[in-house]
């Protein structure tokens, strides 16, 4: 049963925060609103200004849009222009110190994006591509949402009703609040002496660093991949390096990341192979250490008022946009068509996010069993020979590269990708190569080249 | 094609879809246009042109049966595929991403009724 607690014709919603999860919800939230006949005013406060290069206008991440997304985006009639998106990605590389091998999408087509959540790293003075927080943002507006530009200094509750005030304007009551703000967001602090429950996500902090290198170089050394790494380096749990535009993005996630750890992994002879030889990292690149989620808010949700995105639930390690996407869809079909009381939430949008937490530890153990693997050179050999093995075969027969492939582009569940650990030519392939990694090969292994 | 262009390219009159094939996706129309073609007699029928934004393929998808029509590049074309397990997967989380779709299937049957009428009239 939903509650009496229902938008109707003239209600009025406030998102705070105009990245992803806000632009996606308002997105869904009026589309719904319009099958229904249900007339709905919706405003966005958000304080960046996405044309503006650098920290200013920049949501800090990694910027991949899954394969999974870019389909669910097509399904929706959402499609990413290649004026927002800055390199298609075709294929993945895995380097470890013993090989490097080469996975490709299904078809050889390219089904994942990578974009610059801002306009660009700061020092960027000709923008070629657009920001995609921006575009979405610019979808919803397109959509009737109306964009509020200003930081957001209090929300209080009067008569039941969130009350929503920036810094130079009079404070303005909605029926409902949607919180999409991410984890990095002061904002969230507000809400910490309101009796409502609501814990924010742990989270852990990551590096990310834009390094200039210039369209032709980009093409020439990263190509369309995305360049994963497992490397043995202390603290160092994975990294990756992502080609856009005339930028390189290099994420990294560890524990306490300084400028030590960044200078090893930058310095790896693996990591260098992949840049061209007479290459140095130019020490005034736009970086950032930004929170990344990890372990899911407590009580994301109220009577008229709910937290998506990572001030929510999301993902672990991956496809953060992705997960943005999926509560701001349950989020907005609960306010549509259920009701906006807690009991609704409860009810019908925490069966989405229930099933990422769920899934999300999977993950944390898959991550550990990755981690021993990483800390083996035999079973990184095994692992590098499994899959190199199988680029030879059919699709539906990489078994090991289709592991990898979803664990690293957030493209599955990590359900699925446990599920399939379990196929008996998958163990009986990893035991093989593992006992066949034990004796140490001659040469690191190089990428086979198309 | 653009570098951070999604999909793939495929070039004028070439086959995308085959009729009588199975397929496991089907497919958003990024850039260009598509002509849909019946080829069961020797005469193929031109059913349809489908322009950005449409989608074909998909009642492989629902139905599971072999293609129903061919579908071929007119002009240079950009697609991209969606996976039926992914859709299905989707679809069953969140029904509502099957909005578009109907929409789209339910502009085809008012378009197909149109055409009926039309070659019913010319017969009569």
């Amino acid at each position: 049963m939903s509650s009496d607690l229902k938008l109707s014709d003239g209600s009025r919603i406030a998102v705070i925060g105009g990245g992803p999860a806000g632009s996606f919800f308002s997105n869904f939230v009026l589309s719904m609103a319009e099958r229904m006949g249900l007339e709905l005013v919706v405003d966005i406060y958000e304080s960046r200004d996405f044309s503006i290069p650098g920290p200013p206008g920049c949501n800090m991440c990694g910027g991949i849009i899954s394969e999974t997304l870019v389909q669910m985006l097509a399904t929706e009639g959402i499609e990413l222009p290649p004026v927002v998106v800055q390199r298609g990605v075709d294929s993945y590389l895995l380097h470890m110190d013993v090989g490097s091998v080469r996975i490709d999408t299904p078809h050889h087509e390219k089904r994942i994006g990578a974009v610059h959540r801002g306009a660009g790293p700061k020092g960027l003075t000709d923008a070629k591509w657009l920001s995609f927080d921006g575009f979405l943002l610019s979808l919803a507006h397109d959509k009737g949402a109306q964009i509020v530009q200003g930081r957001v200094d209090d929300i209080t509750w009067t008569d039941g009703r969130p009350q929503v005030k920036t810094k130079k304007g009079e404070p303005q009551t909605y029926d409902f609040l949607a919180m999409a703000t991410g984890v990095n967001s002061a904002a969230l602090k507000l809400f910490e002496d309101m009796d409502l429950g609501y814990i924010p996500p742990k989270s852990t902090k990551t590096f990310i660093c834009e390094y200039y290198l210039g369209e032709e170089t980009v093409e020439k050394y990263l190509g369309s991949s995305m360049h994963t790494f497992l490397l043995k380096i202390p603290r160092l749990e994975f990294a990756a390096i992502i080609p856009k535009g005339e930028y390189a993005t290099v994420c990294m996630l560890g524990k306490k990341i300084d400028k030590e750890l960044v200078d090893a992994f930058l310095n790896s002879p693996v990591v260098k192979q992949v840049f061209p030889a007479d290459w140095e990292p130019q020490e005034q690149a736009c970086h950032c250490s930004p929170k990344m989620y990890l372990q899911g808010a407590k009580q994301p949700f109220a009577d008229r008022l709910v937290f998506i995105g990572d001030c929510g639930i999301s993902r672990l390690y991956k496809d953060g946009i992705g997960a943005a996407y999926r509560t701001a869809k349950a989020a907005a079909t609960s306010v549509v068509f259920e009701g906006i009381a807690k009991q609704d939430f409860q009810k019908h949008f925490m069966v989405a996010c229930n099933r990422m937490e769920t899934d999300n530890k999977l993950g944390a153990f898959i991550f550990k069993v990755v981690h021993i693997i990483q800390q083996m050179r035999f079973s990184r050999r095994g692992i590098l020979r499994m899959v190199a093995k199988e680029q030879k075969k059919e699709g539906k027969r990489r078994l090991m590269s289709l592991v990898l492939w979803d664990m690293f582009t957030g493209s599955a569940p990590y359900r699925e990708v446990f599920i399939r650990t379990f196929h008996p030519y998958f163990i009986g392939g990893l035991i093989k190569n593992l006992v066949i990694g034990i004796w140490p090969a001659k040469k690191r292994i190089p990428v086979e080249e198309e | 094609m653009a570098t951070g262009a999604l999909g793939k390219i495929y070039s004028d009159g070439e086959v995308i879809v085959q009729q009588g094939k199975s397929g496991d996706c089907m497919y958003e129309i990024l850039e260009g246009k598509v002509e849909v073609l019946e080829e069961s007699s020797e005469h193929p029928l031109r059913l349809a042109v489908l322009h950005k934004g449409d989608f074909f393929g998909e009642m492989a998808i629902f139905e599971r049966e072999a293609r129903s029509a061919t579908v071929r590049a007119l002009g240079d074309v950009r697609a991209l595929t969606i996976d039926r397990k992914n859709l299905l997967r989707r679809i069953s989380e969140d029904p509502s991403l099957a909005f578009r779709i109907l929409e789209k299937m339910s502009h085809r049957i008012r378009e197909l009724n149109k055409k009926l009428v039309q070659t019913q009239s010319k017969s009569n």
